[in-house]
């Protein structure tokens, strides 16, 4: 079979920032109707990569070309014209606009007065019927969830007439029936005629989506391989550049119960956020509790961190009530907590790490109401030790940490002082192979030390290889726990549905 | 063009960020100084003199930059917090007028060191107290303090004219609106004889060092900059915000009392509605040609001074409009709003 000409070729694309080479000589190509994994960890010079090609950066050698000619480096309008079109990973949309006028904006003539909205309005319903995209176009986009921003964001670029669509990291925000959602959407448009492009660092996102895997490593073009003839295990030792494999539990007997909540109940915005939920967590176990998200976590994750208190019900830790400590008395009386976000919540980026090492214990740093900085820099330099963050000393600016290291950091700072129980929320959202498999090793480790770990997070791999039991969340619910042995795709698909065993003994009555 | 974070914010780049601004300032500043017929080396010439050519020139200098210290000094604390404090001036005449009702009848009965320390605290607490209505405000309901702290100075202002005119109003100052005036004794001695220039300029710097190490050294300070750059985590971490801000608005606003009790001790002697050319709101230049920072405080207040006291030299000298002084005080602002933003920011193509 002869190829026919690519609809884009990227041609020894160098780019440098100061001293890092971010793209070393890198080459590829694109066909009509294909969908590519650009495949790479943290770092690894992907999204470089498609800023040269959608104009963002200028290359410093290379060339990009749209169906055989030369792209003028360095400007997005350009690439726009060409029919590329770019989903950003942080959407780039004005919350207080319809979905009409963001994606008509920027498309529409600076000197035109007037906008013809039935038109632009009838060419957006006529695009997302094609494509199976729906959105309203007259909603207001700060309404809209995650997955439907997305969608925006789509519809702009195909609104622009784009024919190669690059997403990066598309799947980074959403819930996993969202993801797959979307990879059938771009099956669809790449069978009619589209060609897509799209980041990833998760394996069986580009196993199950695409053609054709691109991977980066240190910003060079390490392999190509058809889907079709590769597995999970390669592209791993492909992008990380060694084999990896996550860290399996071991079986133990569980202790006693640490953390007991009964019929907790927690309100939000009139609603009920969690409501009559009852879990275990016991020495020495982690139980993971699983759920598309928006469905709790978030809350739930609140109330042990002691920034929301509940309404009904109990929760006790150690046989102590703590629905009503403040974070500090929490983290007195051995609590440890991994927060959701780790940029908002987790650490102040521009402080240095010393600082966010000990902000939680500034007491026990402290004498009449000063800082020891020297204590507190020692303790910054030991957790940096022991849990191998890289690339900072205890003055480093936080901020420039990259995610696992900033999850080390976090982690550690919680784990050193061997905390008897342990929320983890979303601990491994956003990183990458390396960073999971760590993180996931200082969580059993943990666990064997008989810290009780309630683990929140939307990765099921994840939970089902680290949870002893799971129990799922659905609308501030949780369903009875079962164990990790007995959890199997089916299963655990009905509970996160919601469909679940009625609770044995009392039923909670309206 | 497109702006791009910086990795890090170097030191120099901090150093040199005010400096810059000052020169842009006063270049663009040299075209209207043109434009009123007079050039601009010789009017910027008549500056440096009037503000440092001769001895009293020097000491009113510094004279004029002792209550902006402090007023700088508090918006810089309010500031490093977020806490966008307008109103140092109003807190600067609370302080004043606190000093001026106790300062010529009940304090004269104690020690002097102890009537100055309570002079000191009454001022502190008025101007405090003013802040903290704004700051529970916000903390409770959300109202923007920039709007109440920057309203309550002209409500301030009125309530010292009803003052002066009732209450503490003088009757051996043939009729001017101004107040009693503090006992004799209790007037800070000078610094310089045959000057204005008292010791609170040495109580200025001191109160500096002393923020400064309260700021870079103490738990209170380490939580102050956690909550003031990021609230979320610093309140995960256990930092309780509403308590933090609360002490912040306190300082801040003490601050600035402090520096009119100062002015009343020192200089004036009495409270009038005109005794501040603006200490509060040329305090908030001074915070930010510094930086935020304690120690750039100090310089900048010598600058924001220099302008104001040469530009009235310079405008008897040359006949350019002395607002020329507000006006390059206020371009310096811009310049530095500027240069701090490509501090942070650089610039890519």
């Amino acid at each position: 079979m002869t190829d026919p000409l690519p609809v884009l070729e990227l041609d020894g694309i160098t780019k440098r920032f100061g001293a890092l080479t971010a793209n070393d000589d890198v080459s590829l190509s694109l066909q009509k109707g294909e969908v590519l994994a650009l495949l790479g960890e943290n770092g690894a010079g992907k999204t470089t990569l498609m800023n040269i090609l959608f104009g963002h950066y200028a290359a410093d050698a290379g060339e990009v070309r749209v169906a055989g000619k030369p792209l003028p480096a360095g400007t997005p309008r350009a690439a726009i014209a060409a029919g590329v079109g770019m989903v950003h990973q942080h959407f780039t949309l004005a919350g207080n606009l319809t979905v009409l006028e963001n994606i008509v904006i920027g498309a529409q003539p600076l000197w035109s007065t007037s906008l013809n909205r039935d038109a632009a309005a009838a060419r957006i319903r006529d695009l997302s019927a094609t494509f199976g995209l729906p959105v309203d176009p007259d909603a207001r986009v700060g309404d809209l969830s995650v997955g439907e921003r997305q969608r925006v964001e789509i519809l702009k670029a195909l609104y622009r007439d784009a024919r190669i669509l690059i997403l990066d990291e598309p799947t980074a925000v959403l819930a996993r029936p969202e993801a797959e959602q979307l990879f059938r959407i771009l099956r669809g448009m790449a069978q009619g005629g589209l060609s897509i492009i799209f980041i990833s660092h998760k394996l069986h996102e580009v196993m199950g989506a695409s053609d054709r895997v691109v991977v980066l490593r240190g910003g060079k073009v390490v392999a190509e391989r058809r889907t079709a003839e590769t597995n999970p295990a390669e592209l791993a030792e492909l992008m990380v550049g060694r084999a990896v494999a996550r860290p399996k539990r071991q079986a133990h007997e569980a202790g006693p119960p640490v953390v007991v909540a009964r019929g907790l109940s927690v309100s939000h915005g009139g609603g009920m956020a969690l409501d009559h939920v009852d879990f275990d967590v016991r020495e020495g176990e982690i139980l993971g509790i699983v759920g598309v998200s928006g469905n709790g976590q978030a809350m739930l994750g609140r109330v042990l961190s002691g920034l929301a208190r509940p309404v009904g019900g109990t929760i006790t830790f150690q046989g102590r009530d703590i629905g009503r400590l403040t974070p500090r008395q929490a983290v007195r009386m051995g609590i440890g907590r991994i927060p959701e976000d780790r940029h908002a919540e987790g650490v102040v980026g521009d402080l240095a790490v010393w600082e966010n090492a000990v902000l939680e214990r500034l007491d026990e740093v402290s004498r009449w109401g000063f800082v020891r900085r020297a204590a507190a820099k020692e303790r910054a330099a030991a957790l940096i030790r022991r849990f191998d963050i890289r690339g900072a000393g205890p003055e480093t600016r936080t901020r420039l940490l990259s995610g696992g290291n900033m999850q080390k950091l976090i982690l550690g700072r919680n784990l050193a002082a061997g905390p008897r129980f342990l929320l983890a929320n979303q601990p491994t959202r956003g990183l990458d192979e390396g960073a999971i498999a760590a993180v996931h090793s200082e969580l059993l480790q943990a666990r064997a030390e008989g810290a009780a770990i309630l683990l929140i997070s939307e990765d099921l791999d994840e939970a089902v290889g680290l949870s002893d039991r799971l129990q799922a969340i659905v609308k501030g619910r949780l369903s009875e726990p079962i164990p990790a042995e007995e959890a199997d795709a089916r299963k655990l698909g009905l509970m996160m549905a919601g469909v679940w065993a009625a609770p044995q003994g009392v039923s909670h009555a309206v | 063009m497109r702006f791009e974070r910086r990795e890090d914010v170097s030191l120099t780049a901090l150093l040199v960020a005010p400096f810059a601004a000052v020169a842009a300032a006063l270049l663009l500043c040299a075209g209207l100084i043109a434009m009123a017929g007079v050039s601009p080396w010789v009017a910027y010439a008549e500056m440096l003199k009037g503000a440092f050519g001769s001895r009293l020139a020097i000491t009113e200098t510094f004279t004029r930059a002792s209550p902006l210290i402090l007023t700088g000094l508090a918006a810089a604390v309010a500031f490093r917090a977020r806490l966008w404090n307008i109103g140092g001036e109003g807190q600067f005449y609370m302080g004043a007028l606190a000093a001026a009702a106790l300062g010529h009848a009940t304090v004269t009965a104690l020690p002097l060191p102890l009537a100055w320390a309570v002079l000191a605290g009454a001022g502190m607490a008025a101007g405090a107290l003013l802040l903290l209505v704004p700051a529970i405000l916000r903390l409770r309901f959300g109202v923007d303090e920039v709007v109440t702290t920057l309203l309550l100075n002209f409500v301030v202002l009125l309530f010292v004219g009803l003052m002066v005119e009732g209450v503490l109003k003088d009757p051996m100052a043939f009729g001017w609106p101004q107040s009693v005036p503090v006992a004799a004794g209790l007037r800070l001695p000078d610094l310089v004889p045959r000057s204005r220039l008292h010791v609170g300029i040495v109580l200025a710097v001191v109160v500096v060092l002393v923020v400064w190490l309260v700021q870079s050294r103490t738990v209170f300070g380490a939580e102050t900059r956690a909550a003031g750059l990021n609230p979320r985590a610093a309140a995960f971490a256990g930092v309780p915000l509403t308590a933090t801000l609360v002490k912040v608005a306190a300082l801040s606003g003490g601050l600035a009392g402090l520096a009119g009790v100062i002015e009343v001790l020192g200089p004036v002697g009495y409270v009038t509605t005109t005794m501040s050319p603006g200490f509060g709101y040329a305090g908030i230049v001074v915070a930010m040609l510094a930086a935020l920072h304690p120690l750039g405080v100090v310089a900048a207040s010598v600058f924001v001074a220099t302008i104001f006291v040469g530009a009235d030299a310079m405008s008897r000298a040359t006949g350019v409009p002395s607002f020329i002084a507000d006006v390059i005080m206020s371009v310096a602002l811009l310049a530095m709003l500027a240069a701090l933003l490509f501090t942070t920011y650089r610039v890519r193509r």
